[in-house]
């Protein structure tokens, strides 16, 4: 029964940090796309985790429809694993190295603020997934990815330039996490994409091995796929 | 009081009531004691309280019998059906792509706890096992699509047996989707029920998805 209580007590741990209106969180999750100019004032976050739980929930259901489509065969693993572990993994993950770094340059902003911030900066990798899950064309995934990723990264970048001072120290931190956060918009988009395997198929012709999606060197499999694509657009532009 | 004295001391009052002695009568524990009933009648009265839940899902009116006698075994019968026939389901017959038994077991127990969790950190009145209960519950109209969808599959797996997937399995989403909200949206301040929905729409999409996507060899 102790056990149970101390259960209970670390949930009211959490309360407060739930403690929104449906209202606040759609304004939120529009407010996470228009970056503020402000950067001479540091600029308020909210530090509430229902608004990026739920943004992280949503992304692993995106991400299940896109393996799912595109037909990723993971073998030694498991594909819910798979979504989950990369989607919270990210979250939890870059949140706190970013907050290591902010430590390190000083900036003020504190752990459940930096969770909230990027949790609902992943409202804008939620947007371009869906899309381009749907709409297999590579020149909008690039459109949203430099458009919507952009704007969501700017503002991030935004509100800890507004809270960090020195110039090496913001571009230090901010160039960390705008690296980190378009990186994974592209990550997702082409570790699990199935229209790259028909570019590749019409493009080199029967010569080619039949393209193994192993999903268990995905690293390897999307540089591959990177160098490929990359040299597929080429050709067709 | 001389005369309360001489009252109590005469010995001739009436008194209205009834005394019995208890002698070789049960005493009042045994009457809710079930432990010397034979063991058919306690299997029929769960199941018989298991099945009325059942009835209560695929109608749900806003009833509390669900919140009141809560009960996990018919969500747990629930998650092993759905789990054992969503196996076989992968495009190598050696390496499993579909979900492991495992695997749905887990999502479906750890949905619905995080659900709870978020409900209660809502400010919600609910008990955690009150949540669960209903949770599991209304994974019934899936299961009954995952049976459909199997049966559809044996026939054939070409665009309308899809087209017909997809139908059963979208109603049976929505159908699943608005008993839980009927059962749970009731325990949330009124303002946030939109909070408390969502991550429900979200837990049976994933099932529903699970469901849809299942491909036999």
């Amino acid at each position: 029964a102790s056990k149970a209580f101390s259960l209970y007590a670390n949930i009211d741990i959490l309360r407060p940090y739930f403690d929104v209106e449906p209202a606040q969180v759609r304004a939120r999750l529009l407010e996470s796309m228009i970056p503020v100019k402000m950067v001479n004032f540091p600029q308020k976050i909210a530090g509430e985790l229902y608004g990026p739980l739920m943004l992280v929930f949503t992304l692993v259901a995106i991400l299940l429809h896109g393996m799912k489509t595109s037909d990723t065969i993971i073998r030694e693993g498991t594909l819910m694993g798979t979504a989950i572990g990369t989607c919270f993994g990210y979250w939890l993950g870059v949140s706190s190295f970013i907050y290591f770094l902010a430590y390190l340059c000083n900036a003020q902003i504190t752990m459940v603020q930096m969770l909230s911030l990027l949790g609902y900066g992943l409202f804008g990798h939620c947007i371009t997934l869906f899309v381009t899950y749907n709409i297999h064309f590579h020149s909008l995934f690039y459109i949203f990815w430099l458009g919507v990723g952009g704007l969501s990264t700017l503002r991030m970048v935004a509100v800890l330039v507004s809270r960090t001072v020195g110039h090496t120290q913001r571009l230090i931190l901010c160039g960390t996490l705008a690296a980190l956060h378009m990186l994974f918009l592209l990550y997702l988009h082409f570790a699990y994409h199935k229209v790259v395997e028909g570019i590749l198929d019409t493009l080199e012709g029967p010569n080619v091995p039949p393209f193994q999606r192993v999903a268990r060197d995905i690293p390897v499999v999307s540089n591959a796929l990177l160098n490929t694509t990359a040299k597929a657009a080429a050709l067709t532009l | 009081f001389a005369d309360l004295a001489d009252m109590s001391l005469s010995g001739d009052i009436t008194v209205e009531g009834e005394i019995t002695v208890p002698v070789g009568a049960p005493s009042p524990d045994e009457d809710f004691s079930t432990l010397d009933e034979p063991v058919r009648e306690t299997i029929m009265r769960d199941l018989k309280a298991v099945g009325k839940k059942f009835v209560h899902v695929m109608y749900p009116k806003k009833s509390s019998t669900l919140l009141r006698d809560w009960d996990l075994w018919g969500p747990l019968v629930l998650c092993v059906s759905l789990a054992l026939m969503l196996q076989g389901g992968s495009a190598d017959s050696k390496e499993d792509g579909g979900p492991q038994f495992a695997e749905v077991f887990v999502i479906i127990w750890f949905g619905a706890v995080v659900i709870t969790l978020n409900s209660k950190l809502l400010g919600g009145t609910i008990s955690f096992f009150q949540s669960l209960c209903v949770l599991g519950y209304c994974v019934l109209p899936l299961t009954v699509a995952m049976l459909v969808c199997r049966l559809v599959l044996l026939a054939g797996a070409g665009t309308i047996s899809f087209v017909v997937r997809l139908l059963v399995v979208l109603a049976m989403f929505a159908w699943s989707t608005l008993a839980s909200t009927a059962f749970l949206a009731d325990s949330q301040p009124p303002n946030r029920k939109a909070l408390v929905v969502y991550p429900i729409f979200l837990f049976y999409f994933v099932i529903s998805w699970m469901i849809l996507t299942f491909t036999p060899q």
